[in-house]
C-alpha cells in the first residue's frame, strides 16, 4: 500500500492518452508476455511509514547494544561529535550523485578535496583518492596497483586482520596472481621469514600498523626489506593510530590503505564504512577510482573537477586497472568532518587515550591472571591468555552487559578505547574478579 | 589538417620517420591530436622493450579519452622522448616535430601509407 | 569560497573529551611520528557554517528534477533514513555474538528473500559494497563455476559495445579477456554476432536489460539460450532494474546471477558518490560460491554460516554496507507485492511520456517505446551548427535541472541519457520538458550563446585540461 507516486489516475490517463497507449501493460510489449507477473512479486503486502517504522524498530530490538565494549577486531567504539552527525545528515550530500556535472557540485567536489588533503597529512603520502569500499578492499586494490608484467606475486603479513587477508586472497584469484602469507612470529611480521620470501617475482608487501593483535609493527625495516628486493611498501594503517605513530610516508611506503571507519563512522554490524587509499606521487596515475582535483573556470574562479579519469573504467574499460566507480563519499565527508571537529589536537587526544586506558585495561587484567602474550610495544589492542574457559567468561560479562574481548587462537584479544571509562574498566575487572573466584558462577 | 610529404604513415595515424636502415622515429599525425583534443598525459615503454608491428606501445590520454598507439615496426625501442611525459600538449602543439620513440632494430614494417595515400584515407574517415 | 585549511586559526578548538582519567602513556620515541598532523583548528560553528556553504553549492534529488540516465535518481524516502538511525542498528559490533545480533541477521535474511523473489533467484550476498563491486562478485563466481567444473578454458566474457565500462574492466579484473559484439542496428544484441561469439572458451555474457539504450532485449531468451548452449552463463549487470522490478525478472529471463544497485533501484541515497550496496544474487548452483559467510538458520535462530567451503572467499570486510541494505529493507516493506510493480511501471511511463514530449525537437536514438530512460543524440545539431550534448547539458544546469547522462551510451554519438524515475510528477515532467525544447530552440536561434552556460552557478565551466595536466590534489600549506 506504500509508494512514492505522486501521478494520479487522472494525470496517468492523460499520459497514456498521450501516447496512445490503453494501460500501463502496454507499456511491456517487447517483453516475453508468459514471463510477466501476473500479481506481483512474492512478497508480503505493502506497509503505511508508521508499520514500517514499527516492523524495523521491533528488528532493531532483537539487537543488544552493549553499554560497555572491550571489544575491536576491525570496527572500533570512539566518541562521534554531534556536529558531524549534522553535516552529513543535510539532505543535499545525502541525495546527490556523483559529482559529474562540477558546476553545480563544488560542494561536494570541495569537500573530498578537503578529506584528500586530510589524508594526505594523517598518512604522509602525496596524494589520496576520494575512497574505496572498506579498509580490506582498500588493501585488495593496492596490491593490484603495485602489480606489473614483471612482478605479481604480493606478500601479506599474517599478523593483517583476517578479513583483509581474504579479501585480498579473493582479488588476487580473481586476478589469476600468487598471494603468500609471511608468517607471524610472536605476535608481529616474521622479518626472517620476510627476507626469505623476497624475490624478483614479488610485486608488494603489505602489513598492518598496528597490526591485528595490537602489536606495533617495526615498520621501517620491513619496508626498507620490500625495497631493497624491489617490491612496493603497503602499509594498512588505523587512522586514530596515525595521529601519534610515525606515517607510512616516514616508514617508506609506497601506499597507504586503511580502514577509515574510526573517524566518526558507527559500528553499524560492519557497514558502511570507508576505505582510504593514498600513495606517493609516482604511483599517482595507478591510484584507482575517482580523485578531485583544482583548477580554474574561464574567469579565474577556483573551481574543483573529477580529475585523472582517463585511469578509469568508464574511458579504460578493460584496460583500467580497477573497475570502482561508486565509492563511500558520504564516509569521505563523515571523516573529514569528524578530523575537522576534533583538530590535530583532539585527534591526538583520542589516540592518546587509546593508548593510555589500553595499558590501564592491560595492567587490570594482568593483575587477574591475564597475561599478555606478547611482550611488545602495542596501541590500543593487545592479547592475554585466558586463565579459564574465555567461551563462559565472555558469556558471563555478556549477561552484565559487557561485551569483552574477542577470542583469538587460546586467548583474548581486548581492545579499549576513549569510550571506555576508568570505572567501566574497574568495573569489568570486579567482574572477572568475582567469576574467578566463583562468586558469579550460580 | 596537415601532412608531412616526408614521412610514411599508418591507418591508425602514427607518423614514422626513417632516420636509417633500420631505425626511425614514430610520432602521432595531425589528424591524430586534432581528434583526440587537448592530451593530458602519455603512457610510453621503456628502452629496450620490444616493438611489434601492429600492436600498441604506449597511449595517449585526453580529458574524456585514452587511445593505443600501435607500432608501425618490429623491433626495439631505442629511446623515448621523456620532455612528453611532463609536457604532452607538445603533440598538440607541433605533431611532426615531435616524435614518441625511436625504433631501432628494425626487422618488419607493416604496410605504410604515402603522405598522399594517407591524405586520400583520412579524408575518407573524416 | 575558502577551504577548511583557509579558515584554520592557529589555537582554536572545541572541547569534545573529558580529560584522560587513566595514566597517560606515551609511545616508544622510535614508534612516533615526526611530521606535525596540519588538520584545521576550528570551533563547531565555523565547521557548521562551512558546510551548510558547501551544500548551497551541490545539488541532489531535493534540489530540483534529476534526471541523469542509469542512476536512477528516484526519491529517498526519508523514513529509511530514521529506521537506520536506530541505535539497535548503528551501534552494534560486526563480532558480536549472533544471539545478540538475532534482528540485524534478520533483517538481512529479509532482504534476501525479498529480493530473490523480485530478481528470480535463489541466494543473494549483501557482502559487495557497491554494483561494479558486484559485477566483481559476480564473475568471480562465474569463474569459481568454471573452476569448479575443470572447465579451465573458459576465460572469455562477452559485452555489447553498449556496455557500461564497468563490465568490460570488471572481467579484466577476473583475469577475463573481453569480446566486444557490435549492437544490431535497432540497439539490441544482434543474435548472429552473439552466436558467432559464443564457444568453448565462453566464460559468460555480461547484460544489462534493458539495455543502456533503455530498450527492452526482445531476443533475451534466445540470448540467454544461445550462451547456455556454450556452456557459458549469463550476468545481469543491475543497472537498470527499475524498468523491470515486480513486472519480470531476471531469472525468468534466464539470467544465472545478478546485481542489484540497491543505491539506484531501492531508493537508498547517493551519497554523493556512495556508500551504496551491490548486492548479488545467484540461482541455486552458484550458491556455494558466494562470499563468507551468508547467513543461515540453526536451531531456529539466524546465525552466519561458516561452513562455506567451496566460497570465492571475501570481498570485504564483515557483511558488507549494512545500514543501506536496511534502507533497502525498509524501501521493500513499504511497497510490497502491489506498489514495486506499480513503480517500475510508473517509471515506464514517466519516460515514455518525457520522450515524446521531447521528440518534438529532439532525435532520439531509437525508435519504439523505451523502458524507464531514453537516449537523446546531438549528432545533427554537433555537425550543423556546433550544438553538442555537452551544450545543451550545461545551459540545463541554469535552469536548476541536473543534466541527462552525457556521452553514453558509447555506440550513440553526442547522447543523452535521460531517466526521469517514477517519483516525478506529471507537471515535473512537463516543466522539464518545456525547458528542454527551450533551450534547444534558444540553442538552434544562436548557436554560439550556448557554448558559455553556464552563468548562474557557484563557477563557470572548468579548465579540465589543465587539472589534469598539471594535478592538485590536495591543499598546499604555505
Amino acid at each position: 500500500m506504500g509508494h512514492y507516486l505522486p501521478s494520479t489516475d487522472a494525470q496517468r490517463r492523460d499520459m497514456l492518452d498521450m501516447l496512445g497507449l490503453s494501460g500501463l501493460d502496454d507499456l511491456y510489449a517487447a517483453a516475453p508476455a508468459h514471463l510477466i507477473l501476473k500479481d506481483g512479486p512474492h512478497i508480503p503486502p505493502g506497509k503505511s511509514e508508521l508499520e514500517v517504522r514499527r516492523d524495523m524498530a521491533a528488528l532493531a530490538a532483537k539487537n543488544t547494544v552493549f553499554p560497555s565494549v572491550f571489544r575491536g577486531a576491525g570496527a572500533y567504539r570512539h566518541y562521534i561529535p554531534a556536529i558531524v552527525s549534522s553535516v552529513t545528515a543535510k539532505e543535499t550530500f545525502l541525495t546527490a550523485y556523483t559529482p559529474y556535472q562540477a558546476e553545480v557540485s563544488q560542494g561536494v567536489l570541495q569537500s573530498i578535496f578537503e578529506y584528500q588533503t586530510m589524508i594526505c597529512e594523517l598518512t604522509g603520502m602525496d596524494v589520496s583518492n576520494a575512497s574505496v569500499y572498506d579498509g580490506a578492499s582498500a588493501a585488495a586494490e593496492a596490491v593490484a596497483m603495485c602489480r606489473d608484467k614483471k612482478r605479481t606475486k604480493a606478500l601479506v603479513s599474517a599478523a593483517a586482520h583476517p578479513d583483509v587477508i581474504e579479501t585480498i586472497r579473493t582479488y588476487c584469484w580473481g586476478a589469476g596472481a600468487e598471494m603468500a602469507l609471511i608468517p607471524a612470529e610472536n605476535g608481529s611480521t616474521d622479518m626472517k621469514a620476510l627476507t626469505d620470501m623476497l624475490d624478483v617475482g614479488v610485486s608488494c608487501v603489505y602489513i598492518q600498523q598496528p597490526n591485528y593483535f595490537g602489536v606495533i609493527e617495526d615498520a621501517d625495516a620491513i619496508g626498507e626489506a620490500a625495497h631493497a628486493a624491489g617490491a612496493k611498501y603497503i602499509m594498512g594503517i588505523n587512522p586514530i593510530a596515525a595521529a601519534l605513530l610515525k606515517t607510512p610516508g616516514e616508514c617508506g611506503a609506497d601506499v597507504a590503505v586503511g580502514e577509515g571507519q574510526p573517524l566518526g563512522m558507527p559500528l553499524a554490524f560492519g557497514g558502511p564504512y570507508l576505505g582510504f587509499m593514498a600513495a606517493t606521487s609516482a604511483l599517482m596515475r595507478k591510484l584507482p577510482g575517482r580523485i578531485v582535483g583544482q583548477t580554474a573556470d574561464a574567469a579565474g574562479r577556483r573551481a574543483f573537477v573529477l580529475t585523472l579519469q582517463a585511469r578509469e573504467q568508464h574511458i579504460r574499460r578493460e584496460k583500467a586497472s580497477s573497475n570502482i566507480c561508486s565509492n563511500q563519499a558520504l564516509c569521505a565527508m563523515t571523516a573529514a568532518a569528524y578530523m575537522a571537529a576534533m583538530g590535530p589536537g583532539g585527534l591526538r587526544d583520542v589516540a592518546r587515550q587509546c593508548l593510555s586506558k589500553a595499558h590501564y585495561l592491560a595492567g587490570a587484567l594482568q593483575k587477574l591472571g591475564f597475561g599478555l602474550v606478547y611482550q611488545k610495544e602495542y596501541f590500543h589492542e593487545f592479547v592475554t591468555i585466558c586463565p579459564c574457559d574465555s567461551a563462559a567468561l565472555l558469556a558471563y560479562l555478556e549477561s552484565r552487559g559487557v561485551l569483552g574481548g574477542l577470542p583469538v587462537g587460546d586467548g583474548i584479544l581486548w581492545c579499549a578505547t576513549e569510550m571506555n571509562s576508568k570505572a567501566d574498566m574497574d568495573v569489568l575487572a570486579g567482574l572477572i574478579d568475582l567469576y574467578l573466584k566463583g562468586g558469579a558462577r550460580a | 589538417m596537415t601532412i608531412q610529404n616526408d614521412l610514411l604513415y599508418s591507418k591508425s595515424h602514427e607518423w614514422i620517420r626513417f632516420t636509417g636502415d633500420n631505425t626511425a622515429q614514430i610520432g602521432l599525425t595531425d589528424f591524430a591530436q586534432d581528434s583526440l583534443g587537448s592530451l593530458v598525459f602519455i603512457n610510453l615503454p621503456e628502452e629496450g622493450d620490444a616493438l611489434s608491428a601492429g600492436e600498441s606501445f604506449g597511449d595517449v590520454e585526453s580529458v574524456k579519452a585514452v587511445s593505443d598507439i600501435i607500432s608501425p615496426v618490429s623491433g626495439t625501442v631505442a629511446a623515448i622522448n621523456t620532455e612528453l611525459l611532463d609536457a604532452p600538449e607538445k603533440i598538440n602543439e607541433d605533431p611532426y616535430g615531435t616524435w614518441l620513440i625511436e625504433a631501432g632494430d628494425i626487422t618488419d614494417k607493416d604496410d605504410l601509407l604515402s603522405a598522399a595515400e594517407y591524405e586520400a584515407f583520412c579524408s575518407e574517415e573524416g | 569560497m575558502k577551504l577548511l585549511f583557509e579558515k584554520s586559526v592557529a589555537g582554536r578548538a572545541s572541547s569534545i573529551l573529558p580529560v584522560c582519567d587513566v595514566p597517560v602513556v606515551d609511545l616508544a620515541d622510535n614508534c612516533k611520528r615526526q611530521r606535525p598532523l596540519r588538520l584545521p583548528e576550528l570551533s563547531e560553528n565555523d565547521i557548521s557554517r562551512h558546510y551548510s556553504q558547501l551544500e548551497r553549492r551541490a545539488h541532489g534529488v531535493n534540489n530540483g528534477f534529476y534526471p541523469l540516465g542509469s542512476c536512477t535518481m528516484k526519491y529517498n524516502p526519508r523514513v529509511n533514513e530514521a529506521v537506520a538511525a536506530l541505535p539497535g542498528f548503528t551501534d552494534i559490533h560486526p563480532l558480536q555474538p549472533a544471539h545478540t545480533v538475532q534482528g540485524a541477521l534478520e533483517a538481512l535474511s529479509l532482504a534476501e528473500k525479498y529480493l530473490c523473489a523480485i530478481t528470480g533467484m535463489d541466494a543473494m550476498t549483501f557482502q559487495p559494497a557497491a554494483g561494479a563491486h558486484g559485477e566483481l562478485t559476480g564473475v568471480l563466481l562465474i569463474k569459481k563455476y568454471h573452476e569448479a567444473r575443470g572447465d579451465t578454458a573458459r576465460v572469455k566474457i562477452i559485452v555489447p559495445d553498449s556496455a557500461h565500462g564497468t563490465n568490460p574492466a570488471t572481467a579484466a579484473m577476473a583475469a577475463m579477456s573481453v569480446v566486444n559484439i557490435p549492437s544490431g542496428p535497432d540497439g539490441c544484441v544482434d543474435l548472429d554476432k552473439l552466436r558467432a561469439a559464443v564457444g568453448p572458451d565462453t566464460a559468460g555474457l555480461m547484460l544489462t536489460n534493458p539495455n543502456t539504450l533503455g530498450i527492452f532485449e526482445k531476443d533475451i531468451l534466445e540470448i540467454t539460450k544461445i550462451v547456455h548452449d556454450a556452456g557459458g552463463l549469463v550476468y545481469y549487470d543491475g543497472a537498470n532494474p527499475n524498468a523491470v522490478m515486480g513486472v519480470i525478472r531476471p531469472g525468468d529471463m534466464g539470467f544465472d546471477c545478478v546485481h542489484l544497485n540497491l543505491h539506484k533501484t531501492f531508493s537508498t541515497p547517493h551519497g554523493g558518490g556512495g556508500p551504496g550496496s551491490g548486492a548479488v544474487g545467484c540461482k541455486d548452483f552458484l550458491a556455494p560460491y558466494l562470499p563468507k559467510p551468508h547467513v543461515g538458520v540453526k536451531d531456529d535462530a539466524y546465525c552466519f554460516r561458516g561452513d562455506c567451503p567451496e566460497s570465492i572467499g571475501k570481498v570485504k570486510s564483515f557483511y558488507g554496507n549494512f545500514l543501506v541494505v536496511l534502507r533497502a529493507l525498509a524501501y521493500i516493506t513499504t511497497l510490497g507485492r502491489e506498489s514495486v510493480a506499480d513503480a517500475a511501471k510508473n517509471a515506464v511511463l514517466n519516460a515514455n511520456y518525457m520522450m515524446k514530449r521531447l521528440s518534438e525537437c529532439y532525435s532520439v536514438a531509437n525508435t519504439g517505446l523505451c523502458m524507464h530512460e531514453f537516449v537523446l543524440t546531438l549528432e545533427k545539431e554537433a555537425k550543423e551548427k556546433h550544438i553538442t550534448a555537452m551544450d545543451i547539458a550545461k545551459a540545463l544546469l541554469d535552469r536548476g535541472i541536473h543534466p541527462p547522462t552525457m556521452y553514453f551510451p558509447l555506440i550513440v554519438h553526442e547522447a543523452l541519457m535521460v531517466e526521469p524515475t517514477e517519483t516525478e510528477g506529471k507537471e515535473t515532467l512537463d516543466e522539464a520538458a518545456d525547458i528542454f525544447i527551450d533551450i534547444y530552440r534558444q540553442a538552434m536561434a544562436d548557436p554560439e550563446s550556448v557554448h558559455s552556460f553556464p552563468l548562474t552557478t557557484p563557477v563557470g565551466r572548468p579548465d579540465e585540461v589543465a587539472a589534469a595536466r598539471n594535478p592538485i590534489l590536495r591543499y598546499t600549506f604555505e
